[in-house]
């Protein structure tokens, strides 16, 4: 599947200049979705994305590509529901494409408790625009004809949700499409040039440090993905940040069409198939927090039994590939976005497992925040201070969370 | 590779026996109480290095440890002198 449209994909990267209006940290999905809005919404195009690696090669290139908007809460649903929405046309306002393939998600409930948990949040899905439908066993069955209803005789299946717009895309597409149109509009973009430090003067920040000079900036963005503290230090900000590392992997290819996302939350797994037929696993985050992005056997062990459990036929399937991400993880399961209290230094983190769904809306918030200096109203519940504010977002509908 | 936490009671043992709790610190540069309150309940150092750490082995003896990891390797690691 993999053919053409890399070939037809021209980036050319750039030297950093002295100066910019805003330079944004981090060359993954939300750092190039910010410098993309800035460009085409807001006709702000001296903006320079850096990056420590190559662009995408962060969480962007390490997540399970989901698209969905089933939140717990109102504030996120709205948020990933208008992110959803803007997905499905970002091929068509791009020019590429994105492997962007609607099929639907299955969220199943095994016990009392996790009843009670899908029929509160689908409560609040229908309440704020993401359609969530209620099945029983037996319409299960007919969604998804390979799941063992029973789970082995230990977990049966008691309800499930189905939410028809649940999507996934293409990650390096996502990233390069929008790198491609911010950099058409003037924007710059250096891979591989590590911020090693912050310019202080009177209070502010107002520039950054690199291997390759110093670069001036109006605004300071970051887009940084796993390593937000240690950038937030060099500002004097304090995060509610941990990162914990996320695992997934993929098996060889199965040789059907599996539709449905499956996802369960008392199993604490999801699966979905890749555009090459390949069933692509994941689970929760790991206990401990690390920036470490090893792969463990204890991990693949327990995800395996978990798939085969709801899914038997995927025993007959081989692992081909593990890997690792590092979240951000904030104490209410939702992100954070927008003023840190540092003047000209502005951060959108905390994007723990719901980061790649998040990148078009993220990225349109974050620009027209920096270009008119007020936080947009579906952005505005997500800031920083909320946490002093005593006004956090607990989200129980965030993933790989517990 | 396959990740174990060092017991002194029970040796190696695979990490899903194990329970992780932080060992929460509020920076001394933050004087005021209710910032230190703010700090307290929601703010993380998120350590990049050396980080101690207390574990209690659930599924094992069921006492609590204390460990010092590399948080960018998951070594572990001795005290920092």
């Amino acid at each position: 599947m993999n053919e053409h449209p890399e070939a037809e994909i021209t980036l050319r990267w750039n030297e950093p200049e002295a100066s910019y209006d805003v330079v944004i940290v981090g060359g993954g999905g939300h750092g190039l979705s910010t410098a993309y809005h800035l460009a085409t919404r807001h006709d702000i195009t001296r903006v320079l994305v850096l990056d420590a690696g190559y662009i995408g090669g962060g969480n962007s290139g390490r997540n399970t590509t989901v698209i969905r908007a089933n939140y717990g809460i109102p504030e996120a649903v709205r948020f990933y529901q208008h992110s959803l929405e803007r997905y499905r046309r970002l091929e068509e306002e791009t020019g590429r494409s994105m492997m962007h393939d609607r099929k639907g998600l299955l969220w199943m409930a095994h016990s009392e408790a996790g009843v009670r948990r899908e029929r509160a949040r689908a409560a609040v899905n229908q309440a704020f625009g993401a359609e969530t439908v209620y099945l029983e066993p037996d319409e299960i069955a007919t969604t998804c004809p390979e799941i063992d209803l029973a789970c082995g005789g230990g977990f049966p299946a008691v309800m499930g949700a189905s939410f028809h717009q649940g999507a996934t895309a293409r990650h390096d597409r996502v990233v390069w499409a929008l790198a491609e149109g911010a950099m058409r509009c003037g924007v710059h973009v250096a891979p591989h040039t590590a911020v090693t430090g912050l310019i202080h003067e009177h209070g502010r920040i107002v520039g950054v440090e690199t291997p390759a000079g110093r670069v001036a900036a109006g605004t300071v963005v970051s887009a940084v993905g796993g390593n937000a503290t240690l950038l937030a230090d060099m500002a004097g900000v304090r995060l509610p940040i941990k990162t914990h590392p996320l695992q997934a992997f993929v098996t060889n290819r199965y040789q059907r069409r599996f539709d449905p996302i499956v996802a369960s939350g008392d199993l604490g797994f999801y699966v979905s198939q890749t555009a090459r037929g390949q069933m692509l696993l994941g689970a929760e985050i790991d206990r401990q927090p690390s920036y470490s992005r090893g792969s463990t056997y204890e991990l693949l062990a327990s995800l395996s039994h978990r798939a085969i459990t709801v899914l038997p036929f995927m025993r007959n399937l081989r692992v081909l590939r593990q890997w690792t991400g590092s979240c951000d993880m904030s104490p209410d399961y939702s992100p954070i976005m927008g003023d840190t209290g540092v003047d000209g230094f502005l951060v959108t983190t905390g994007w723990g497992t719901w980061g790649f769904k998040a990148i078009p809306a993220g990225g349109e918030c974050m620009a027209e925040h920096i270009a008119t200096g007020v936080a947009p109203e579906l952005m505005a519940p997500f800031s920083l201070d909320r946490f002093e504010r005593d006004r956090t977002l607990a989200d129980r509908g965030s993933s790989g969370t517990h | 590779m396959s990740m174990r936490v060092p017991c002194p009671h029970c040796g190696l043992r695979s990490i899903e026996e194990w329970v992780h709790g932080e060992i929460p610190t509020v920076p001394d540069t933050i004087v005021d109480p209710d910032r230190r309150d703010v700090d307290r309940g929601y703010m993380h150092t998120n350590v990049h290095g050396a980080v101690r750490e207390a574990w209690f082995h659930l599924s094992g003896c069921r006492r609590w440890v204390t460990l010092w990891r590399d948080t960018r390797t998951d070594e572990w690691i001795e005290p920092p002198g």
